[in-house]
């Protein structure tokens, strides 16, 4: 029996019924340019042990590279019980199960995260994911603009120090849903910005301001003024943070001057990677949502609460449904709101097992390791710091030429020694973006040093 | 047979519209309406100084499983919300015609096409 329960005159019917004369006919809107061709790397039909062999040969090739790059996710080591337990048949289901309430264990770990996610980022209230940093900063832009009570505006401020990708995939996201992301930028000295900078757009109408701390180039931004300035001029705070971060910097609800008025960042998001969730070409990673109580109606995704049962036990239950899909359909605060429930059980795990301690210590290792790695690499003739900012864990280095053949040259030698950001900035085209965990040994940072220092030297005496 | 006093003007979609003296108009939803939403849990009531037009949604209630518009049945001016109902929204249920009002219009021009009581009552008829 055929897995596809459509017969090819089920099909017939169904394409006469709705006036098409093929299923192809039914994607005629999709540019041609953007449809895949033939997947030529893809075989035909193999047996279970030629894919086992072909995927395990392919994953010798990619190599065991050293690698500092970070830029949006990290490399962190994730102790073993984190995947043993959240690989567990309970809980091994990427989603909040239908007639959620039948699954306790499920929604108890939902509600612990929510817990989790809330205090670190020291706001009142968290949803139960997105699917990764950049989508929540876009589902974060249209909530402002609904919260905003005080603006009619669809304009948010994003500095061009917050990661290029996350404006990216919010302008593809909300930009046809006529939200304009109006682009600040940063002082090329700092590498932060300069609340300075603000001054043009004061006394206008704004729905919120964004501010990514630590930023794209691992800067530390001046998050207490930017919030007092948002505040002041009716902008809601948008703070995109990385969660490790938190466990050694202020939380993004304390964020600002309470005697101006409102203390606190309005709506926190970022991406969840670092907590426990390993790289994997990119993800599947997951995205998280704080806010105020007094948002939580324009905040998206699903919320598990606390409640009692009819007998007066405690117990688990999705609250605040009305706001959601299956209620509100094309007027849901959000249409993408599937969470992420695998990798959110890893980093629930994950912040259970390290705890507050833990989570400080593996922050100060990274930071200790970058100091360590900047410290290697900026005593090599031609690279120097490209910003003064106080940073976290990941650096911006200038170097005496462009960093693209430096990195390939590296690559080469089986380190990933960071990213070259000149696509994103076209005035950095000598720039390094590099990071360095708590992963990272002496015995690394050395050997990317000595390889960058090679490197360098040998391109100097052939240039001269 | 639902409660439909008979000085109040109705529109299609169940919301309700009392002429004050002032020339504002009150709105709110009728007793028909709040018995099928069932109990209220959060009533968000538009801003004073917000501009609507007849048929945009301006304010929102909300029962445990659904959420639905209400409509201004007239162009004009957010005068007031009523904050009673944003904190006690089962005021609606228990009183819509009176302490449950939702919000106060100023209007720019007389409303059109809206029903009376007997309008509204062989409206819930028809559909009954």
């Amino acid at each position: 029996m055929p897995y596809i329960p459509h017969t090819p005159e089920d099909v017939a019917e169904m394409l006469q019924v709705i006036g098409a004369d093929s299923i192809e006919q039914l994607f005629d809107e999709i540019p041609s340019a953007l449809l895949a061709g033939p997947l030529t790397a893809v075989p035909p039909a193999l047996c279970e042990m030629e894919v086992g062999r072909l995927l395990t040969e392919r994953a010798r090739s990619d190599g065991r590279a050293l690698n500092f790059i970070g830029a949006g996710a990290y490399e962190h080591h994730i102790p073993a019980p984190v995947w043993a337990i959240a690989t567990r048949g309970e809980f091994y289901s990427a989603y909040t199960p239908y007639q959620a309430e039948a699954s306790q264990g499920t929604l108890q770990l939902i509600y612990e995260y929510q817990s989790m996610i809330s205090q670190l980022t020291g706001m009142e209230v968290a949803n139960a994911s997105l699917y990764d940093g950049a989508s929540a900063l876009a589902e974060a832009s249209l909530m402002a603009v609904r919260a905003n009570r005080g603006s009619t505006s669809r304009r948010i401020l994003v500095p061009r120090s917050v990661n290029p990708t996350y404006l990216a995939v919010a302008q593809a996201i909300a930009g046809n849903q006529e939200l304009v992301f109006e682009s600040v930028d940063f002082d090329h000295r700092s590498g932060r910005l300069d609340v300075a900078a603000l001054a043009p757009f004061a006394g206008q109408d704004i729905a919120a301001l964004v501010v990514q701390s630590p930023n794209f180039f691992g800067v530390l931004e001046e998050v207490d003024a930017l919030t007092d300035w948002a505040h002041a001029n009716k902008a809601l705070l948008i703070a995109v943070v990385n969660p490790l971060s938190l466990a050694v910097l202020k939380a993004p609800g304390e964020w600002g001057d309470a005697a101006g008025g409102v203390r606190g960042a309005d709506i926190c998001c970022g991406e969840g990677q670092p907590l426990g969730v390993p790289l994997a070409s990119g993800g599947p990673y997951f995205g998280f949502m704080t806010t105020r109580m007094q948002y939580v109606r324009q905040m998206p995704g699903r919320v598990v609460g606390r409640t009692l049962d009819a007998a007066g036990r405690p117990g688990f239950t999705l609250t605040l449904q009305a706001r959601e899909q299956h209620i509100r359909r094309g007027k849901a605060t959000s249409n993408i709101c599937t969470n992420q429930g695998l990798t959110v059980t890893a980093a629930t795990i994950y912040m259970s097992l390290l705890g507050a301690t833990g989570l400080e210590r593996v922050a100060a290792a990274c930071m200790q390791r970058t100091r360590e790695l900047v410290a290697a690499l900026t005593a090599i003739p031609g690279v120097s710091l490209a910003f003064g900012g106080p940073r976290f864990h990941e650096v911006l280095l200038r170097l005496d030429r462009p960093a693209g053949p430096v990195l390939a040259a590296l690559a080469a030698q089986g380190i990933l020694g960071g990213i070259d950001v000149s696509s994103r900035y076209p005035e950095l085209q000598n720039a390094l973006l590099t990071c360095a965990t708590e992963t990272r040994t002496d015995a690394d940072i050395a050997s990317y040093a000595q390889a960058l220092a090679a490197i360098l030297a040998v391109d100097l005496q052939g240039a001269a | 047979m639902s409660d439909i006093p008979a000085d109040l003007r109705y529109t299609t979609s169940h919301e309700w519209l009392r002429l004050l003296p002032d020339g504002q108009v009150e709105i709110g939803i009728t007793q028909h309406a709040q018995e099928a939403l069932g109990d209220l849990v959060f009533i968000d009531v538009p801003a004073a100084g917000r501009s609507v037009r007849a048929g945009e949604a301006c304010a929102v209630v909300e029962s445990v499983k659904a959420a639905s518009d209400i409509y201004s049945p007239v162009d004009g001016t957010v005068v007031e919300g009523n904050p009673a109902v944003a904190a006690s929204p089962e005021l609606v249920n228990t009183d819509p015609y009176g302490a449950g009002w939702l919000m106060r219009i100023r209007p720019q021009a007389p409303a059109a096409s809206l029903l009376d009581a007997d309008g509204y009552a062989r409206l819930l008829a028809d559909a009954g």
